[in-house]
């Protein structure tokens, strides 16, 4: 039987994830190996080193170069004091007395001759991360980074915008394919992670978020609600910087697509348990997805592991691009060679049987594994 | 190591880049050098594999069974180079193993200098022609405060930074204080978390002990030649060189596998970008002609141009718009360009909600492909844009220097500018050569070259080729050793001639009538190109003489107004374009549409 490789979200009720938790910079690990964290444990610290100044003494005192080397009251390695004198200039006949004092608490790191300019850096600043997910300790990279393992259901989106999140889940009480609108959102979200629907408009999107929402997981989105939602348009995927305070993300793509019924039902299961999410994405390679991890004890048993399986006949999959968008259909044949498309190409494609039992012919390149 | 280009007669060439490494074997026959086999893999240089050479390897597998000539001796092992030597039995093995590589994002840069317009855009095109993608160009009158400067240097990441400004005996201060502001960000390079940056200065020569001494804490620093030693004058070689040499000891050394890589060949492994514009560059040069040639890809779009300045002289220039592509980068075409723009192209309606999220949902399957005509239309109108934005942004760059020098006090120390005139004239330019899986894929050849006329808006007499297999950056590293070698290959294998574009051109509300010029191959009129029509007319595989006849005295057909064109032509497709420029649309979306319709019909296309 034909076989071939195709990407696939995955979504498993059982699986066992592990995140390193890396510092930017050399620091401590708060934890040791085998230790239990929660999601919100700190496990590691550093020293951001504090910002360098760059003190134009020449030109905001308005004298040379050579003038401000004559008359610096300190030298490179000095730790100088808010308002400490740096430099004075007794001006003509001393009448016309200038100073200049240190703007901030720091340490003189360099003072460059040719322009008389001063370099201070400012106190560091303290840095802390947390374990992210619920779990084990199973490795440590001292003073780098720690790997945490959690076990439990992992469900990856598609798409996503927005860091890091805890928070309870809560399922919304709507069909697949209802379109999120003000009224779907509840009162009370604070501090929940909301799953259902799909294409929430712009103003159920900001009444989730000012209720204090910290995640929303729908079906798809659509581009202008997103915009609205940032402030601004995104040009590539690569996300999860975005200053938003409700992380987003969606299961199916842009437009609207019901959520898929296989990510409702096994997060259903977990309605009002303590999730972790993110919604980053990368699209390029090392690609990363969105993703939304219940620490549990479930059997370890796998639902659905489109990730990690072979498209063969039988499997089921999406189709992901025009003219059959979104729609879900069961592989019926691989044929080995390429077929000549609509558009004049030459393409490896499948058969697949859609629900009504229509039989259609798409490129393997335009399907995922459900 | 010297090689004797004579003795080579089987080359293996790899392109290692970020997606897939791509092996290419170049062999001697009896007819002359041609590529013969082709090989690819992903590549690993990412983890769980994070060994670039377990990719390469796969590939060369690949070369091998396909060409049924055993290339890999299972005997070698470790860091050896696993090729076998080709020696009395001349059917097996390679004589010579050469690579590029852009894997990892390719070689990623800063640059800074005193003034935009003159150093930090020397710094930039030095940069991008040795193969660089510019990460920010940083300048004293950017109109960016000191902190917003510091807080984006120390987000960035670089590879390598370059550090400019001051003409030779100029600027001191604002040199200085570019160095100081490098200090204070103090980025950490991408590779080596122990790694100390790397940092080539360029700039006014009077200061290099000052910047040295300012930047040794962070970096390595590297002084050459000033990269604007006066305002008319430009010196890129020397920056160009030691960001080479910095590529290959910092950034290739440290990338996971290169180290080995490295080993297999005995000669440098070239940035991809760099390789491909020295090809562009060697045919330029040796068929006297004017080039301009773009590489559309997934995330970026690369355009490199050779043309003449006011002096003659040939000049290359290489831009890269690194967030304007097919698939990753294709909502910010989207966002560039807008709707409208895009949808101007196609030659059926739709809706502005339904384009958006076609394009959205290729960037986040960026893998999948065009199933119905439709859709192949919407990705070729992105495609024009994306061309049409891309030569925008390297016209900017692509510029001649005058030799008019102004007179420089302390007060306009940033209203001194060189001369500056634009280098592309698309009136002269001789070629045009596509590549990226949109064109070079593109199901009708014809389809392609269309994108290629309406996106540049070619102008007067143009030939319009695509690159078959993108085998251009195994042709500019193997043209470091046998150029003479990678230019048969270039034009037998690598270059599919397509025909050419015929575009006349006239001032707005200039000319009456709907014919614009009369064209004769080899004396007998074989077409007329009219007002806003596009037709095909194919001239046969032989090579012969076109002559081309405005009808009016203010139309251009590319010997200037009124002006009478000949010239000798290769055959192929001969599209006229009587769309004038700025390419002449109706307003209106549903007359756009029925115009497109018109047009690919035309030409079969639809």
């Amino acid at each position: 039987m034909s076989q071939a490789f195709t990407p696939g979200l995955q979504v498993k009720r059982s699986a066992v994830v592990r995140r390193i938790r890396e510092l930017p910079l050399p620091g401590e690990i708060l934890v040791k190996m085998g230790d239990k964290v929660q999601n919100g444990t700190k496990v590691a610290q550093a020293s951001l080193p504090g910002e360098l100044l760059i003190l134009r003494i020449p030109e905001e005192m308005g004298i040379e170069d050579f003038e401000v080397m004559k008359n610096l009251r300190v030298k490179q390695g000095d730790t100088v004091q808010k308002g400490q004198l740096l430099c004075e200039h007794k001006g003509l006949f001393g009448l016309l007395r200038s100073q200049f004092v240190a703007p901030a608490d720091g340490l003189i790191e360099l003072i460059t001759e040719k322009t008389g300019h001063v370099a201070l850096r400012l106190a560091s600043q303290p840095l802390s991360i947390d374990a992210y997910v619920s779990g084990e300790v199973v490795a440590v990279d001292p003073r780098k980074s720690v790997t945490i393992e959690s076990r439990g259901t992992f469900v990856q989106g598609i798409f996503g915008i927005g860091g890091e999140r805890q928070g309870t889940l809560m399922m919304l009480k709507v069909e697949p394919g209802k379109e999120l609108g003000v009224d779907d959102i509840p009162a009370d979200v604070h501090g929940r992670i909301l799953i259902g629907g799909t294409k929430p408009s712009a103003e159920a999107l900001q009444k989730a978020s000012q209720g204090g929402a910290v995640g929303l997981v729908t079906g798809a989105i659509d581009d202008q609600a997103m915009v609205s939602y940032l402030g601004y348009d995104l040009g590539i995927a690569l996300t999860g910087d975005e200053k938003v305070p409700m992380s987003l993300i969606v299961t199916e793509g842009f437009g609207k697509i019901p959520i898929s019924r296989h990510t409702l039902e096994l997060l259903a299961e977990c309605d009002g348990m303590q999730a972790s999410m993110s919604g980053a994405t990368q699209v390029r390679a090392g690609a990363l997805r969105p993703e939304i991890i219940v620490a549990r004890d479930v059997p370890a048993e796998s639902l659905h592991s489109g990730g990690d399986r072979g498209l063969c006949q039988g499997s089921s999959i999406r189709i992901i691009r025009v003219p059959y968008f979104g729609v879900y259909a069961t592989v019926v044949e691989l044929p080995h060679d390429a077929v000549k498309l609509d558009t004049g190409a030459f393409a490896r494609v499948l058969k697949a049987k859609l629900a009504d039992g229509t039989v259609v012919t798409v490129p393997r390149a335009n399907v995922e594994l459900v | 190591m010297t090689i004797n280009p004579d003795s080579l007669r089987t080359v293996l060439v790899t392109d290692c880049g970020s997606t897939t490494t791509k092996a290419l074997l170049f062999e001697k026959k009896p007819e002359g050098w041609r590529q013969t086999h082709r090989g690819e893999a992903p590549t690993t240089v990412e983890e769980p594999i994070a060994d670039v050479t377990v990719g390469a390897t796969n590939a060369f597998v690949e070369v091998s069974e396909l060409s049924k000539r055993p290339l890999l001796d299972s005997a070698k092992s470790g860091d050896e180079a696993p090729f076998i030597k080709t020696g009395s039995d001349a059917s097996r093995g390679i004589d010579l193993y050469l690579s590029t590589s852009s894997a990892g994002g390719g070689l990623q840069m800063m640059v800074t200098g005193v003034v935009k317009e003159m150093t930090t855009e020397s710094a930039e095109r030095a940069a991008l022609g040795a193969g660089a993608i510019v990460m920010d160009a940083i300048s004293a009158d950017d109109g960016r405060e000191d902190h917003e400067r510091i807080e984006r240097i120390r987000h960035l990441r670089p590879d390598i930074v370059l550090l400019t400004g001051g003409v030779d005996g100029g600027t001191r201060t604002h040199v200085i204080e570019m160095a100081e502001m490098l200090l204070a960000a103090s980025p950490r390079p991408r590779f080596g978390d122990t790694l100390r940056l790397p940092v080539i200065y360029a700039g006014n020569k009077d200061l290099a002990g000052d910047v040295s001494s300012i930047l040794n804490t962070i970096g390595q620093v590297k002084v050459v030649e000033n990269v604007r030693p006066s305002l008319d004058r430009e010196n890129l070689h020397p920056a160009r060189e030691a960001i080479h040499d910095f590529f290959l000891t910092h950034v290739m050394s440290h990338s996971p596998g290169y180290g080995k890589l490295l080993s297999w060949t005995p000669v440098p492994i070239m940035p991809t970008p760099a390789a491909v514009g020295d090809m562009v560059l060697s045919y330029a040069h040796s068929f006297n002609k004017q080039v301009l040639c773009v590489d559309i890809g997934g995330a970026t779009t690369d355009v490199f141009s050779v043309f003449a300045n006011r002096e003659g002289e040939k000049i290359f220039n290489r831009t890269v718009s690194a967030n304007l592509g097919m698939s990753y980068s294709v909502a910010n075409v989207l966002i560039e360009a807008g709707v409208a723009n895009i949808a101007r192209w196609l030659p059926y309606e739709i809706s502005e909600s339904d384009v958006r999220d076609r394009l959205r949902n290729k960037m986040i399957r960026p893998t999948t492909i065009p199933q119905t005509m439709e859709d192949l239309w919407l990705e070729q109108a992105v495609c024009r844009e994306a061309l049409r934005l891309s030569l925008h942004h390297h016209k900017l760059l692509a510029v001649g220097l005058s030799g008019v020098q102004q007179k420089r006090g302390i007060a306009d120390i940033f209203a001194q500018k060189a001369s500056r005139y634009e280098l592309v004239d698309l009136m002269k330019l001789d070629v045009v050569i596509g590549s990226g899986g949109v064109l070079s894929h593109a199901p009708n050849r014809l389809g392609a070259a269309l994108m290629m006329l309406d996106g540049f808006e070619l102008q007067g007499l143009t030939q319009l080729t695509v690159d078959s297999i993108f085998m251009m950056p195994h042709l500019g590293v193997f043209a470091s050793i046998h150029p003479k070698a990678a230019q048969e290959i270039f034009l037998h294998d690598c270059i599919v001639h397509i025909g050419y574009g015929l575009v006349p051109i006239y001032p707005t509300g200039s000319v009456q009538g709907t014919e614009l010029a009369d064209v004769f191959a080899d004396q007998k009129k074989i077409g007329t190109v009219k007002r806003s029509f596009v037709e095909n007319v194919e001239l046969g595989n032989s090579e012969l003489t076109l002559r081309i006849v405005p009808k009016h005295k203010r139309v251009d057909v590319g010997a200037g107004p009124g002006e009478t064109l000949e010239r000798r032509v290769r055959g192929g497709s001969l599209l006229l374009d009587g769309r004038n420029r700025p390419i002449e649309l109706p307003a209106d979306r549903k007359q756009q549409a029925a115009f497109q319709q018109q047009t690919f019909k035309n030409l079969g296309l639809a």
